[in-house]
């Protein structure tokens, strides 16, 4: 659901603009850099705090 | 030279119990969401799972290996793995119907989207759902059974988008 859920959100941003993403699914990890990269969008940071997953996406 | 065209799925769903419908749908809506182009063909017992209202129950007689938990009970006891004697399995009336609710409800507990959840989000977003029509003629389906958006085609069909694809896979 993290991933299907950022996609409609950058979907609904201008190009440039940042996302920030919050999950509690560890797999995240993982599947927001591939999906990223998938995407050609830019994983500018990501981070962890109590089982919180914060990532930062900016829109190509 | 031209442009690169994006990358391509093409699926086979041919099992129709909970335990096989979630790595199709599963598969396709992340596959979208990575802005891939994806076509799911859906044969034998697959084709349930384009029926209006899904019916799927677990299997359990697919996973004689794996241990499972409860989703239920105070927090010791949901950390218990109770394996699944295959004697149980087979022979007690009504197993399939109360695996089906436990894994339902893990499911849910985790968060985890219900299987038409996901085909909402896969035929939202684009992905091509396929009805085998020859076991539609053999199993007396017909597109009124199915959901809006979804195609009727052959193994031609499927092949076609298939031999130009990148990832095709038979579930």
């Amino acid at each position: 659901m993290p991933i299907l859920k950022t996609k409609k959100a950058v979907d609904g941003l201008s190009s440039g603009q940042v996302l920030k993403m919050l999950a509690t699914d560890p797999g995240s990890v993982s599947d927001v850099q591939s999906w990223s990269k998938r995407t050609e969008n830019t994983l500018i940071d990501h981070s962890e705090d109590g089982g919180v997953y914060s990532f930062l996406i900016q829109k190509k | 030279m031209g442009e690169k065209r994006a990358k391509r799925m093409a699926l086979i769903a041919s099992k129709g119990t909970l335990d096989w419908a979630y790595p199709p749908f599963i598969l396709a809506s992340t596959a979208v969401a990575m802005e891939m182009e994806v076509a799911v063909f859906f044969t034998f017992y697959g084709l349930t799972l384009l029926k209006k209202r899904i019916t799927a129950k677990v299997a359990p007689q697919t996973n004689p290996a794996m241990p499972m938990k409860m989703p239920f009970g105070p927090k010791g006891f949901q950390e218990v793995e109770w394996p699944m004697p295959n004697m149980l399995m087979g022979n007690m009336p009504g197993f399939e119907t109360m695996a089906t609710s436990l894994m339902k409800e893990t499911f849910k507990k985790k968060g985890v989207a219900t299987i038409e959840e996901l085909r909402e989000i896969c035929l939202e977003s684009g992905a091509k759902l396929i009805g085998c029509q020859m076991t539609m003629d053999v199993f007396g389906f017909s597109q009124v059974d199915f959901v809006e958006g979804v195609d009727i085609g052959g193994a031609a069909t499927f092949l076609e988008f298939a031999a130009d694809s990148d990832i095709q896979l038979f579930i």
